[in-house]
């Protein structure tokens, strides 16, 4: 029995073990190439990365900060995921994101619902909302065969400014126009410590959702067939159309409830802004999460976590006048190096030698 | 037969363009104004789709012009600062910086066997990163950067019955671009192995050809031609730079080179077609009656809505065999 359980383990940690090792490598190259362009522009980047790690680590608040952080990265890496093992680049999370979070405003700060009915109608709508917007993505897809990247970027400004005009002209918070309204108490999650907030476990079951979905049914097994060789799927008969749609419908669920754990689950101002400044970039964070997860719902939660340490203790490298948008050129190199298949070659070929590796 | 056919489209182009001008002064809108606006945002569309469609025909897929065009805007003005000269900018900060990116681009694509959409999306995301540090770095202000109007690349000024039309010299480059690529595309043999590259790459890799080399050659030229329209962007048309100044153009460039089938004529035509509805944004934006009818969100949208109108309306279009596909000699 417990040899067994040995063998089993052993066997995971075989199969895992490449993944696992690219992933890292693709960090410290990602973490490398930040620290040089800390130095070229004449920073200190080992006092920034160790303020980075002290003020995301370092203290209880630090690390609720930093889970907070990591909740809608995990969503829009998802979101980026289903459409990777589905065979498609569905870069859609950013706007879908968008219009979760104004749905959960519309449910949240206008309705009044006793608590939890109220949580729960506005975090659904929310994610009905960011599916509603990937639906164009899908019809132009199946129907004219237009490129899901550009369109889904394309939606992904149309978002921006379709939003903007509903904070400004209908959901505005009254005497302060910078916002729109705060959802009210009863649609507001509970606080855990910091900002973090009960939404956490709204996400994770949502990626158990995915996982089970993707890996456990009949329709997961469709999508993934349809990514893995979408010759053998057509041949076996699979609806390419109910593919593509199913695909960026559970994408756009997924965003939609990344936006509403920004307003539904993030306090101190349960809204967004006007800037959509606490929405913002969100989607393309995620793609990073996605490809650090391999695109795998358990790896991506553990990927979001890394990423959330990264964005919350960014701030802290502004005491040394560092941006904090460097670790987003970090999160852009570990994609690029992840886009390499040679990669793990690459570097035992410099590690071990020539000869060994081969 | 393929020059009479086109000019009979231009024509006809040219003929629908004057009746869309003469119906939109009859509700207020300036059509020089218009023009001049359409132009200054087809520059930049051109030279990134032109690029891209020379990338494409050789088997590489760079949607990183988003981050190119970001990177590039930011480089551009801080040499342009250095150099005191615009044009000097747009040279160094531009087309070598693009350039580099370009080559690295190629490399990682070709012997680095990358998955260049992911590659790609990666440089944008780096980009969307990297410019607000940079901007930081270079001039402690986040976000937000004015620089001597002096620097700005100074437009040719053409007098049109009693008005004076602004174009910008680099417009007049981009044209010259298209036309030369176009040229070395269909007429030359590098053109013919640098089609050879994206559709059979086996045949040029036995007439003795390095396919790696003709693709890296055509990925540096494209980011060096997108280099060139980022850098545009600051120092040729707004005169300044914010870090969101690229706006998506990079994409929209993208979008023009799907519709045009990675023709660099078509490409172009695209273009004008995408900076006029970005021109007329801008122009309604500011036309009496409707900017107090129409909210200002719902006119900015009209370039997105134009290129997704655009696509839909021409489906998908063959594209060559090899395209996204590292050469690995058999």
């Amino acid at each position: 029995m417990t040899s067994a359980a040995i063998q089993g383990v052993k066997r995971l940690f075989q199969k895992l073990k490449r993944p696992l090792l690219e992933s890292l490598l693709a960090i410290i190259i990602g973490l490398i190439i930040g620290a040089i362009l800390m130095a070229i522009f004449g920073y200190d980047p080992i006092a920034a990365y160790s303020a980075l790690l002290i003020g995301s680590l370092g203290s209880f608040d630090g690390i609720c900060e930093s889970l907070a952080n990591a909740t809608p990265l995990m969503l829009t890496g998802l979101t980026f995921a289903i459409g990777m093992k589905s065979g498609y680049f569905n870069v859609g999370a950013e706007g879908q994101a968008y219009l979760g979070a104004i749905g959960a405003i519309m449910i949240g700060s206008t309705i009044h619902l006793p608590y939890g009915v109220h949580l729960a109608i506005a975090t659904l709508f929310a994610m009905f909302m960011g599916a509603l917007w990937s639906l164009p993505v899908s019809a132009l897809k199946a129907w004219r065969g237009v490129h899901e990247v550009v369109s889904t970027i394309m939606l992904n400004w149309m978002a921006l400014f379709f939003v903007r005009y509903l904070i400004e002209y209908h959901y505005y918070e009254p005497g302060r126009a910078e916002r729109a309204m705060p959802v009210l108490p009863t649609a507001r999650y509970q606080v855990l410590g910091a900002s973090l907030t009960t939404v956490i476990f709204a996400a994770l079951a949502f990626m158990l959702f995915a996982y089970f979905l993707l890996w456990r049914t009949t329709l997961g097994y469709e999508l993934r067939l349809t990514g893995s060789n979408p010759e053998a799927a057509r041949y076996i008969g699979i609806n390419s159309t109910r593919v593509i749609f199913l695909n960026f419908f559970l994408g756009g669920l997924a965003a939609g409830l990344a936006g509403a754990t920004q307003v539904l689950g993030r306090p101190p101002a349960w809204t967004i802004y006007k800037t959509l400044g606490n929405v913002i970039n969100l989607g393309f964070d995620g793609i990073g999460a996605a490809l650090i997860g391999r695109n795998h719902p358990i790896g991506i939660i553990f990927a979001s976590i890394l990423l959330g340490v990264l964005s919350y203790g960014a701030r802290f490298m502004m005491y040394l006048g560092v941006d904090p948008d460097l670790t987003r050129a970090v999160n852009g190199v570990i994609i690029i190096a992840l886009s390499l298949p040679e990669l793990y070659r690459i570097i035992k070929t410099l590690i071990v030698g020539r000869r060994e590796a081969e | 037969m393929k020059v009479p056919r086109r000019l009979g489209w231009f024509i006809i182009g040219i003929m629908a363009l004057i009746g869309v001008l003469y119906a939109l002064s009859m509700i207020g809108i300036e059509p020089s104004h218009l023009l001049e606006t359409t132009f200054m945002a087809m520059t930049p569309l051109i030279l990134a789709a032109v690029g891209e469609c020379l990338n494409e025909k050789a088997g590489v897929v760079n949607i990183g012009l988003e981050g190119i065009f970001l990177i590039t805007a930011v480089t551009g003005v801080y040499w342009a600062e250095i150099v005191g000269d615009g044009i000097g900018g747009l040279i160094i900060g531009g087309a070598i910086i693009g350039g580099i990116i370009g080559l690295l681009f190629g490399v990682i694509s070709t012997y680095g066997k990358a998955a260049q959409v992911v590659a790609g999306m990666g440089l944008n995301v780096f980009g969307l990163g990297f410019v607000p540090f940079l901007m930081v770095a270079l001039w402690a202000f986040p976000g937000i950067h004015m620089f001597d109007p002096k620097l700005v690349i100074r437009t040719i000024d053409i007098p049109v019955g009693g008005e004076i039309f602004r174009l910008s010299p680099i417009t007049v480059f981009a044209i010259i671009v298209v036309i030369v690529v176009d040229i070395i595309l269909y007429h030359t043999l590098l053109g013919l192995r640098i089609q050879a590259a994206g559709e059979k790459p086996e045949a040029i890799d036995v007439a003795g050809v390095n396919v790696n080399h003709i693709r890296i050659l055509a990925s540096t030229v494209c980011g060096a031609l997108t280099g060139i329209g980022g850098a545009f962007m600051p120092l040729g048309w707004f005169g300044g730079l914010v870090k969101e100044i690229t706006a998506g153009r990079g994409f929209i460039a993208l979008a023009a080179v799907v519709f045009s089938g990675l023709d660099p004529i078509l490409a172009a035509v695209s273009s004008f077609i995408f900076g006029f509805s970005e021109g007329l944004a801008f122009t309604v934006m500011i036309t009496p009656g409707v900017k107090e009818v129409v909210p200002h969100y719902f006119i900015k949208m009209i370039p997105y809505i134009a290129t997704i109108v655009a696509l839909a309306i021409v489906g998908s279009k063959r594209f060559p065999k090899a395209l996204a596909k590292p050469y690995i000699r058999e």
